[in-house]
């Protein structure tokens, strides 16, 4: 597969996961074309096409070939254009390390922490006790690095947006607190400088319409 | 085994794990295919072993690697591990950026959809749970036959002519799959409808990096009906 082939990505603007593979199409300046998917209304033709199995975004379009699944489409980014800003350590156990806490947040924590906001009130204390340990995992992993990666974004600082971003929009949106500064200084201290990065900040969701689509869609736990 | 040392590291590597778990199965066709000395650890109790709760506080799970002083979690990071520290093995991994993401992108529809499905036939309350895991393992089933036919190109594994990602993955499921084809009188991987994938399992059983780790399937009936109480198992 060709660098110079074009790149386009199909994608959902309010979507964590279609998100990670912009921030790291524009960390390493690749050049692509963007095209928004109403996956919840009507799939386009080439969704259909390009991701047959799931009909999900994001996909990414290489030439005339497709890849599905966000952290995969991210390998193969770094794996396809070599020479800009790694997102992978080199070394074999730092790779598997990355790939552990990639795994960690997208298969336990997200889905704790976004339960623990819009799960039942009866089931409330227990989530957000769940979603609080699973936090203090990471809050202990990302110790006193300025990042997940050290001193650049990484491949887990990427897995992590949600907590990044997304997380205070759900919070303020659902009434619900996980993350404060108090509990989580290191965490809270890490998703300012995410934020803060350029091309993180290229990429991201306006912050109102996030807020008022999580409102609409899900309701406040208060009102419940 | 003809065992030799990877040029990359000498350092001691031992593999904590359970004989009837296919996570674990995954790790150790991995270290025969790169022809690794280690030391197997069998963990009888892993909720309550030191060990394991050492070196995996976060999952308290095997599969671990323990290299040297270091442990990996997670069966597929522990076979891409493997894949990128010894590297004068045959290659798990395809060497191309777009066959990797293929390889990928299978071995996690292999985990979040078909060893889901076989969990949810093990673990259905009722006749109509059951019945629509069944369903849906034999669609995962379907799909996987025809990725066969993509990624071998005419050849005897997913990875090609030799076993890959896709192969190490899928076919850790097999012994579970055999088991749940026994007990629900379903035929899972079949002749007829999955013509491939029935030949490449006989391959995948053979192959002389899986053969000597593969546990026999009475045995998996035995350690099954015992782990799960349900209807099916009786």
């Amino acid at each position: 597969m060709n660098q110079e082939e074009q790149v386009k990505l199909l994608g959902l603007w309010g979507s964590p996961f279609s998100k990670r593979v912009e921030m790291v199409l524009k960390l390493k300046g690749i050049p692509y074309e963007y095209i928004e998917e109403d996956v919840y209304g009507n799939k386009s033709p080439m969704l259909l096409k390009y991701n047959p199995i799931h009909k999900k975004v994001p996909v990414l379009i290489h030439g005339d070939r497709s890849i599905a699944e966000s952290l995969v489409i991210v390998e193969y980014i770094e794996d396809t254009w070599k020479t800009s800003e790694p997102i992978l350590p080199q070394d074999p156990y730092e790779r598997a390390m990355a790939r552990f806490w990639a795994k960690y947040v997208d298969d336990k924590v997200i889905l704790a922490l976004w339960k623990a906001c819009w799960g039942p009130e009866t089931e409330r204390e227990k989530m957000v006790d769940e979603a609080s340990e699973d936090l203090q995992c990471l809050e202990k992993e990302l110790g006193d690095k300025q990042f997940f990666g050290g001193e650049t974004i990484g491949f887990v600082d990427i897995a992590a947006d949600f907590i990044g971003y997304w997380l205070g929009l759900v919070q303020e949106a659902s009434g619900v607190t996980i993350m404060t500064a108090e509990k989580f200084p290191k965490l809270q201290r890490w998703s300012e400088d995410f934020v803060a990065n350029s091309f993180i900040k290229e990429a991201l969701p306006p912050k109102q319409k996030l807020v008022a689509l999580f409102k609409t869609k899900f309701g406040s736990a208060k009102s419940k | 085994m003809g065992l030799v040392n990877g040029s990359n590291n000498d350092e001691y590597v031992r593999l904590l794990g359970a004989w009837p778990s296919p996570f674990v199965l995954r790790t150790r066709i991995a270290l025969n295919l790169k022809r690794i000395a280690y030391e197997y650890l069998e963990e009888e109790d892993t909720l309550n072993s030191e060990s394991v709760l050492n070196y995996n506080p976060v999952h308290k799970q095997i599969p671990i690697l323990i290299h040297g002083n270091k442990p990996i979690r997670e069966s597929l990071n522990i076979v891409m591990y493997v894949d990128e520290t010894w590297l004068s093995g045959p290659p798990i991994l395809p060497s191309d950026p777009f066959d990797r993401a293929v390889a990928r992108f299978w071995d996690v529809y292999i985990d979040e959809h078909c060893f889901t499905s076989i969990n949810g036939v093990a673990v259905a309350k009722d006749e109509e749970e059951r019945k629509a895991a069944i369903a849906k393992l034999e669609q995962c089933m379907a799909l996987l036959e025809e990725t066969f036919q993509e990624c071998s190109k005419g050849r005897g594994f997913f990875g090609g002519d030799n076993i890959g990602f896709i192969d190490i993955g899928f076919g850790s499921m097999l012994g579970p799959l055999k088991v749940l084809e026994k007990f629900t009188g379903v035929k899972f991987i079949h002749p007829e409808n999955t013509p491939n994938l029935f030949d490449w399992a006989d391959r995948f059983y053979a192959h002389e990096a899986v053969k000597p780790v593969m546990p026999d399937i009475e045995k998996l009936v035995e350690f099954a009906k015992l782990k799960f109480n349900t209807s099916i198992f009786k």
